[in-house]
């Protein structure tokens, strides 16, 4: 917990890390100063992209002691403002899963390699992010958190399925391998509270260690600030459950 | 992306940014989030040029009541510019 009378500081700034296919891509990285060791983050964006409120957040997750890794999973569609480019993936249908899968393992190894790194990486994604995030836990080893924002397109229907991403991420709980958080809004649409109770299902089915948070009175994306769906209270309470979570799993020992 | 509804379909054309008009060859629909438009989703149209890069976009957000409306004028619109001759196959 911070108090007023402890030194603070953070450096942030845009890396370059060797991703899917060894593509460079680049990535924003916030982490305290100082020796650590410090507990890792990677933070997957959402839909509108590599944006103020992913680089905002992970500079939030540094003031909370966790060397934070935000890679641009929209790197090889081209550089203008985050909208024009999420716009441009938007269109095409998103990014394939197995490109995001080789991004995040290299972003991960990364992360893990840093000699003030404690040796143990959450991961955290809202909206599409969410999926993404459920996804690399499922098929990456080495997490040991995850925290899941209303990811959406977690449980799909086989009609929904494309090219880019073939399988459900539910489909992948069995190899799971560390805690998950979920947060949801009880209004949401993507994914549905229906939806939501089949992902806790098939937690429990495969006896996983996961806790799930569910809130009235919010919807898809209820922690944007900048958004007209942002519920003040449920967020407060959103992001406390996601510290309280990640201090538990990710700084002891 | 949360829906992943979309459709692209080559167009032509041309497109006003904020000072220049530029070549459309692409068009996207999709409905999904908005960037600006105080809704959970919408019907998002994007009408870009692929060799320009992301920036040459002129987009536009709707409500899917205004973008049934949109598309009821333009067939309205086509139709009668067929019927009175004006359609020029190039």
């Amino acid at each position: 917990m911070y108090t007023t009378d402890l030194y603070e500081g953070m450096l942030a700034e845009t890396v370059i890390l060797p991703g899917y296919h060894a593509d460079l891509i680049n990535a924003y990285f916030a982490r305290p100063l100082g020796a650590g060791p410090f507990p890792g983050m990677l933070l997957i964006h959402h839909l509108p992209g590599w944006d103020e409120w992913y680089r905002d957040t992970a500079r939030k997750f540094a003031e909370h002691g966790y060397a934070t890794l935000c890679p641009n999973l929209y790197f090889r569609d081209g550089h203008g403002t985050p909208e024009d480019v999420a716009a441009k993936v938007r269109g095409a249908g998103g990014v394939a899963d197995d490109q995001v899968l080789g991004d995040v393992a290299a972003a991960l190894a990364m992360l893990l390699a840093l000699p003030y790194v404690n040796g143990k990486a959450g991961v955290f994604g809202t909206c599409s992010g969410g999926r993404h995030a459920y996804l690399s836990a499922c098929r990456i080893p080495g997490f040991a958190a995850l925290v899941d924002c209303w990811g959406g397109r977690v449980v799909m229907a086989p009609e929904e399925l494309t090219p880019k991403q073939p399988v459900a991420p539910v489909d992948y709980t069995t190899s799971l391998s560390c805690p998950v958080l979920g947060i949801f809004g009880n209004d949401d649409r993507s994914p549905t509270p229906q939806q939501v109770d089949e992902l806790e299902a098939a937690l429990k089915n495969h006896g996983k260690n996961y806790e799930f948070h569910r809130y009235d009175g919010a919807g898809h994306g209820f922690f944007y600030h900048n958004r007209p769906n942002y519920r003040q209270a449920q967020a407060v309470d959103g992001w406390d459950k996601v510290f309280t979570f990640l201090n538990k799993h990710l700084k002891g020992s | 992306m949360c829906t992943m509804i979309a459709k692209q379909v080559s167009v032509t054309g041309s497109g006003k940014a904020t000072n220049s008009w530029f070549a459309v060859d692409q068009a996207s629909v999709s409905y999904d989030h908005p960037f600006d438009m105080p809704l959970e989703y919408s019907l998002n149209l994007d009408f870009t040029n692929q060799g320009s890069g992301p920036g040459a976009r002129v987009a536009v957000e709707l409500d899917a009541e205004s973008a049934r409306k949109l598309v009821a004028a333009i067939q309205e619109v086509l139709r009668q510019a067929e019927a009175g001759g004006f359609l020029i196959r190039s």
